[in-house]
């Protein structure tokens, strides 16, 4: 079978690619990743607020501890080559591009306008292939308005795109009035790959303790509707590539993605579940998958199922939410 | 000389000599002392980065255990051939002593960088003076004294050069802190010169002298009377020829370098008739004086001695001009009992061997004169008092200048008005606070000027006693000429006060010159700012006609979003202030240094301090001086509390405002003795937030008070009754025991003792179910409440501390009714330590003796003013004394064996008398068991009674009972300290200690690191964290040394974390006083050198023990009596890996950032060795009895 896909100008082996996680923390996890047939890997995400939270606070410990009594000027051994963060996350690249042939990924949470630019000409030099770029941002304060929070985005995409040759993906959250405009003008400040959807942090509330949890649940495959939706609307009219990144379990999301019209499908909760051995499992079972349908290629049915391809495309809009509404009926 | 450019530098006098001493060294064998300690670190942190010396590799640089230790490890490495040094000061330099002898003996090349400090006799002392140096001057060591930060450098080279080429083994040294800690700018020696000064064929001769085994020989034989003698007096032909080396090298020295030095080097009026003879920083002040006196017409003049070892007549007769007439030497150092100090001596002696053969045609009236003692100031006003009293007929000899001796009437007295001419200066004062980052912005503005302009600069710093809340000052001086006046500026140009109540607590503004300008960082804008000073500040400012800024520094930084860091807008202030260098020359050079320490932190942060240094300027506002003085006239010397004893009012008082030096030797105790409990009588005030009771919320647990500390929570429970005369607002509940209607419950915060670390609120279980944001405790503003506080402290301390006899000992509820004998001392705020010492006085306090190793316990234990061990009502309490850092452990067993010995012969003589002093009593004395307190309650009353009778027997035997009586009642001894004594230093005899079976405590304050010196690495530092000394990562676990101890069968042992688990510190605490045998207690005590923010030291100490880094154990020799386990394992199974409790704290994560792949291999292997003492630890848990050492 003939796996290969194409992301954002990457020629990947396999349309399976391993979304930003922890996982990739260790370089022999990503060295397994490839042996178990990971077509790309997105590395863990670079926080730049935890790179300066980090500094801050290397930085007031250093300060509350200096020169506070004459027999001793600090505690720390002086560490003028202190990196917070980036130093580390650049070797992470820099190994995993040592060790693997697919492509690297690297991925950049940031905040501020310096913290992208920077971060992502580092990230570019160390060697990733690509640069995710992971636009977390929930507007708390109810006095912004929608088109800033839009500019915002655009803007950040605009500064990294003009900083870095690399390819640049954006992992964005479905929350715009007009997605698929918003999609569209993304895609014109420079984004080459738009990644469906982000999840943002929704927290939960323990009823006994009144106390508020955050502890992260997987996602699972009942959410991969949403992003299926939008893939599956923009295949075709927005000249960048997609990958999805919701709820995939199996090798059926996979598919169900590559359907609508995904370069790529991207997981981390089914190797945390299952082990990076799982890829081999859900490599299989795709390859099985198109034996039994009949296909040889990924691109021989890549976005069959998209909105444009479909004889109607409707069935995406109004008329299939009214059938699905009398279908509970 | 060189054509090269000329490499500037500021630096510190301890960086100038070790950067020398690095390059010219294969090994450096390290330990850390005060104030040498930088040396050794900046050789470990040059070696870590790769930096190599002057031959290509780098020196292999070894922490040893002890200055003992690396002593032996130089001489070993000597010996075989490598160029070895050590940096090592005061007591570190006593530990040397015996292999100084042999290094000498067998004329080995070495040279030890020495900051010279006092050495610990009534009291230890971490400042200057040549106590320690004079110590080592038998030992056979050339002695060259450097006088400045330049003379650190270049005679760390010389030295090196002179004992490659003499055989004779050198102590280079220069004044502890005055030179050690000075910041100066000097021409550094380039690599290429060091080589050329140190010649292949002389390194090749040491080499070749090593012991080899392909040149088989021995050195260090054992002889007897009929060799010794001769082979002792082999060596004299080189100790004859070491002086005029040092002199050629330093001639060849001077043409490489233009910079020219002698043995002894003369300064002043060519035909001098008075001349001051003297070694160290102390020259540079008597001949600047001089300088000015001859300007005047005085013949005067300064013999500066850089060689005293070996003492060359010839050089110093050469030196002397003929004309001269009277002759005072000053020594830096005091021998009790001496015909003179060292250097009178030998210049007496020298000069009576002269006038013996000839070459003095005429005696001069010599006299001899100690002065600055533990760096205490020597000012060119002193130096004139000397020059002064040469003019006399009569002059005064073994004199002190400095002091007020009205006790043997020795001092000369001199006008502290008398200064040289300043006027070519710029000086500034800064009073800053520990943590502010005053004194860092200084170092900084000293760099900037001194580097990047013409412009000379010095600076000094001068630090408080304390470790919380401490102030410190910097001198800063600068000049278009070197700057050699190594004493603290008395007439400032520009004083800065950066903390607003300093105003209240320190005249700073007596050091104003007139027509100076005052900075102040104040809340208070132009307009408010004048009513809010005190009188005596404005006072000042009138008379003296200053110019007055004001900012608001705090809210700049917080509006830049600098928070908490004041010091960048305090020092662009100066810069703009001072006129040291033009405005926007200065400005511009500050946004320079920005550039350049930020560059690797982004454009960001840049941009955000050249925010702040813009803000600034337009956020400095000038103060019109009002005419008049409108403040409260606040008395310094009011200071303490109207009830407080004489000797805290008249002697006490004085050193905590700053006046310790005007006490006259009369007001000194004479054998360093001093009043216990005196840190109550200081009332600090160094937190704007303090914790407030709310008694409605509160369950009573104690926890706060357990955990405070600073023994600022107090808890009591009593009668109602107690309510009828109390304040108002005393806050009291009813006690939450039932049974008790008419008890009522009060938590007492004593407000102005808090150091605000937050570990009572952190602590705290309880929350107030209408505010869930409140606990029970919460942290407030002091000051809406302070008045209030200061009188239901006052109704507080009337009311009767509980009957320890009522009190369950058992639990932490019942601990905080105990009164605590430890209080407000001088540790960091959230200091992990002292609550374990709090915890000890509480339950034994009224019978306890402490021995405490040196370190940070032994600081804020016993440095003056005020000391924290505190005395009961009834006048009992803990009795403390700090031998030395090595010795703790015997000096320990020394109380309990003296004590013993006390009991027993008190005992005899007991029973010897029983029958004149009442067979009942006697009987019942003797047979007492004092295990419960209310049993050694009822032994004290039967012993008062005893007294009591003994003191109407007549007869010799009564007389000695009366005299021990006190012994009768049990004394419970404990040996505290940290872990650098206990695994490192002490370890030997903490061993031997263990070993020897008498009944002592040990408790070991395990910060894992040397804390006091500044956090270096011990054998306590865990694997995979960095500290001083393991900058890339302990690779070596951290010794288990409970296991060690219950190796022997007899120890009790416990490892405990008062965090973690208060009950079962609580529980060791207990059982190992009730073992009658030695006891060992591991106490995990969290600390600023761990790297977080300490108000988290709990939850530290929690993830501690829930990873399995810090499992608590208690192995108890009694059970093993009884064929039960020993091995009692409290905690339970690890819960969370070590990498979620290790990388909270800089310590570790640190590593993560600096060497990332050795961290994950430590932190991999740190988490196998957790992993694996759990599995041996449970294993031991689970064994029988008879797996165990039996005990006798």
């Amino acid at each position: 079978m003939d796996l290969r896909t194409t992301y954002m100008g990457l020629e990947l082996s396999s349309p399976i690619v391993v979304s930003a996680s922890t996982l990739s923390q260790e370089t022999h996890h990503i060295v397994e990743m490839e042996e178990q047939g990971a077509g790309a890997v997105v590395l863990f995400s670079l926080f730049e607020e935890q790179i300066r939270a980090e500094a801050a606070r290397y930085a007031s410990v250093r300060n509350a501890t200096s020169h506070m009594f004459a027999e001793a000027s600090d505690f720390f051994p002086n560490l003028e080559t202190y990196e917070t963060g980036t130093e580390e996350y650049l070797e992470k690249i820099w190994a995993a591009k040592a060790q693997v042939e697919i492509p690297i990924i690297a991925s950049l949470n940031g905040i501020t306008s310096e913290g992208w630019i920077e971060y992502s000409r580092q990230i570019e030099q160390a060697g990733a292939d690509a640069l995710e770029i992971n636009i977390f941002f929930i507007p708390g304060d109810i006095h912004v308005s929608a088109s800033e929070v839009e500019h915002r985005y655009l803007n950040i995409i605009t500064e990294v795109r003009n900083t870095v040759k690399i390819p640049v993906a954006v992992k964005l959250n479905p929350y715009f009035s007009s997605m698929g405009n918003m999609a569209m003008r993304m895609q014109k400040a420079g984004a080459d790959a738009l990644v469906l959807f982000n999840r943002f942090y929704q927290p939960d509330f323990d009823i006994h303790e009144l106390k508020i949890l955050s502890n992260l649940q997987y996602s699972g495959s009942n959410e991969i509707r949403l992003p299926l939706l939008w893939i599956a609307m923009l295949y075709g009219r927005v000249p960048a590539s997609l990958a999805a990144t919701t709820g995939v379990e199996s090798a059926n999301e996979v598919i169900k993605y590559l359907l609508a019209g995904a370069d790529v499908a991207m997981t981390a909760s089914a190797l945390y579940k299952n082990g990076i051995g799982y890829l081999k499992t859900m490599k299989n079972d795709l390859d099985q998958w198109m034996e039994d349908m009949e296909f040889s290629a990924v691109k021989d049915f890549k976005g069959i199922l998209s909105q444009q391809n479909i004889s109607d495309p409707t069935a995406f809009e109004r008329a299939n939410y009214i059938k699905v509404l009398h279908s509970k009926r | 000389m060189s054509t090269k450019q000329k490499m500037i530098a500021t630096l510190d006098g301890n960086e100038a000599a070790a950067y020398i001493a690095y390059r010219v060294n294969e090994v450096c064998a390290i330990y850390p002392i005060t104030p040498s300690s930088t040396m050794a670190e900046l050789a470990d942190e040059w070696a870590a980065k790769g930096i190599k010396n002057i031959w290509g590799n780098i020196p292999d640089v070894i922490e040893m255990q002890s200055e003992g230790g690396a002593a032996g490890t130089v001489h070993g490495a000597l010996q075989t051939g490598s160029l070895t040094t050590t940096f090592t000061a005061s007591q570190g330099l006593m530990l040397m002593l015996p292999n100084m002898y042999k290094i000498a003996g067998e004329l080995t090349a070495a040279v030890f960088h020495v900051a010279a400090r006092s050495l610990a006799a009534q009291g230890l002392s971490i400042f200057g003076d040549h106590q320690d140096v004079m110590a080592a001057r038998s030992t056979g060591f050339a002695m060259l004294g450097s006088a400045s930060i330049q003379e650190a450098h270049d005679f760390a080279l010389i030295s090196q050069a002179a004992s490659l080429r003499s055989r004779i083994p050198f102590i280079h040294f220069f004044d502890g802190f005055r030179t050690s800690h000075e910041v100066n700018k000097l021409e550094l020696i380039p690599d290429d010169q060091i080589r050329q000064m140190i010649p292949d064929e002389l390194v090749f001769a040491h080499r070749n002298r090593s012991l080899s085994p392909d040149n088989p020989f021995i050195r260090g034989t054992a002889q007897n009377p009929d060799v010794y003698f001769q082979g002792r007096e082999t060596v004299n032909p080189f100790y004859t020829a070491t002086p005029g080396i040092v002199e050629e090298i330093m001639n060849a020295f001077a043409k490489m370098t233009g910079r020219k030095y002698e043995l002894f080097e003369y300064t002043g009026a060519p035909d001098a008739e008075r001349i001051i003879i003297l070694m160290g920083s102390g020259s540079e002040t008597v001949e600047e004086t001089a300088k000015l006196l001859n300007s005047r017409g005085e013949k005067t003049g300064v013999i500066s001695v850089r060689l005293f070892r070996p003492f060359s007549l010839a050089h110093l007769l050469k030196a002397m001009p003929e004309t001269v007439k009277s002759i005072a030497v000053l020594d830096r150092t005091k021998e009790p009992g001496a015909s003179g100090e060292p250097l009178y001596q030998d210049i007496l002696t020298s000069l009576v061997e002269a006038m013996q053969e000839g070459n003095l045609k005429k005696m001069p009236k010599l006299i001899g004169g100690r002065y600055g003692l533990s760096s205490k100031e020597f000012t060119p006003a002193m130096a004139k008092s000397v020059f002064d009293e040469l003019k006399k007929d009569h002059p005064k000899n073994h004199f002190t200048i400095g002091i007020n001796d009205d006790v043997s009437f020795t001092s000369l007295e001199y006008d502290p008005a008398f200064t040289l001419d300043e006027s070519e200066w710029r000086q500034g004062l800064f009073f800053g606070l520990g943590a502010d980052g005053t004194v860092g912005a200084n170092k900084n503005s000293i760099k900037i000027i001194g580097e990047n302009t013409p412009l000379y600069a010095q600076g000094y710093f001068v630090y408080d006693s304390k470790k919380s809340g401490a102030r410190t000052v910097s001198h800063l001086r600068f000049g278009p000429k070197p700057i050699r006046a190594p004493y603290l500026i008395s007439q400032a140009d520009f004083v800065a006060c950066h903390q607003f109540n300093f105003l209240y607590k320190v005249e700073m503004l007596e050091f104003a010159k007139q027509g100076g300008t005052f900075l102040l960082n104040s809340a208070y804008d132009k307009n408010e700012v004048w009513d809010k000073l005190p009188a005596a500040a404005q006072k000042f400012m009138i008379d003296k006609k200053l110019k007055f800024y004001v900012i608001d520094a705090t809210t700049v930084a917080r509006d830049t979003g600098m928070s908490g860091r004041i010091n960048t807008i305090m020092q662009t202030c100066f810069f703009a202030l001072s006129g040291v260098l033009p405005r926007e020359e200065a400005i511009a050079e500050i946004k320079k240094t920005i550039e350049k320490t930020y560059y690797k932190k982004g454009k960001a942060v840049i941009e955000q301090n050249f925010q702040a240094v813009d803000a600034t300027l337009d956020h400095l506002y000038e103060v019109t001086v009002p005419a008049t003085v409108t403040g409260k006239f606040v008395s310094l010397t009011d200071v303490v509390a109207a009830e407080a004893p004489d000797f805290v009012k008249n002697i006490t008082a004085k050193m905590m405002v700053g006046h310790g030096d005007d006490l006259p030797v009369s007001m000194m105790p004479i054998d360093g003795t001093y009043p216990s409990g005196t840190t109550q009588w200081e009332k600090r005030n160094i937190s704007d937030q303090v914790p407030v009771w709310d008694p409605e919320t509160c369950i009573q647990c104690g926890n706060c008070a357990y955990v405070c500390p600073h023994s600022v929570i107090r808890a009591k429970f009593y009668h109602e009754d107690n309510l009828k005369k109390a304040p108002e607002e005393f806050p009291s509940a009813p006690i939450n025991s039932r049974g008790f209607p008419e008890t009522r419950y009060t938590l007492q915060v004593y407000v102005e003792d808090c150091t605000g670390c937050n570990l009572c609120v952190e602590v705290c279980p309880a929350t107030n179910p209408g505010d869930r944001s409140r606990k029970a405790i919460n942290m407030d503003e002091k000051e809406p409440i302070l008045e209030k506080e200061k009188a239901n402290i006052k109704h507080f301390e009337n009311i009767t501390w509980n009957d320890r006899s009522m009190i369950d000992f058992s639990t932490v509820h019942g601990a905080q009714f105990l009164e605590p004998l430890f209080e407000f001392s001088g540790a960091c705020a959230g200091c992990g330590e002292t609550p374990y010492l709090k915890l000890l006085s509480q339950l034994y306090g009224d019978r306890l003796l402490v021995a405490n190793a040196t370190g940070c316990s032994s600081i804020y234990g016993g440095n003056l003013p005020t000391t924290p061990w505190a005395v009961n009502k009834e006048g009992k309490g803990p009795a403390w004394s700090n031998s030395l850092f090595e010795d703790n452990a015997e000096f320990g067993l020394g109380m309990r064996i003296s004590t013993d010995k006390h009991t027993a012969v008190a005992r005899e003589l007991l029973t010897e008398l029983g029958a004149q002093a009442g067979q009942p009593l006697t009987d019942s004395i003797l047979n007492a068991t004092q295990v419960l307190e209310s049993e050694v309650i009822d032994q004290r009353k039967r012993v008062a009674e005893l007294k009591e009778k003994l003191s109407t027997i007549d007869g010799d035997r009564a007389r000695q009972l009366l005299s021990l009586s006190d012994n009768l009642v049990n004394r419970s001894v404990w040996l505290v300290g940290g872990d650098g004594w206990a695994y490192d230093i002490g370890y030997g005899g903490l061993d031997h200690v263990l070993a020897s079976g008498r009944n002592v405590n040990v408790l070991v304050l395990d910060t894992e690191v040397y804390s006091n010196t500044g956090g270096q690495a011990s054998k306590s530092t865990p694997i995979a964290a960095t500290a001083k000394f393991a900058a890339a990562g302990k690779s070596i676990g951290k010794k288990d040394l409970a296991m060690q101890a219950i190796s022997y069968g007899n120890v009790y042992v416990a490892r405990v974390a008062f965090g973690a688990n208060p009950q079962q510190t609580l529980l060791a605490m207990r059982e190992a006083e009730a073992y009658d045998g030695p006891s060992l207690i591991l106490a995990y005590s969290h600390c600023i050198a761990h790297g977080y923010d300490l108000r988290d030291g709990l939850d530290q100490q929690q993830k501690a023990v829930h990873s399995g880094y810090w499992p608590l154990i208690r192995y108890n020799p009694t059970l093993r009596k009884k064929k039960q386990n020993p091995f009692i394992l409290d905690s339970a199974r690890p819960t969370i890996g070590l990498k979620d409790y290790a990388y909270n704290e800089l310590r570790y994560k640190v590593l993560t950032r600096t060497h990332p792949e050795q961290a994950e291999k430590l932190m991999k292997l740190a988490q196998e060795m957790v992993n694996l003492r759990w599995k041996n630890y449970e294993e031991l848990a689970t064994l029988p009895a008879s797996d165990f050492v039996p005990v006798a």
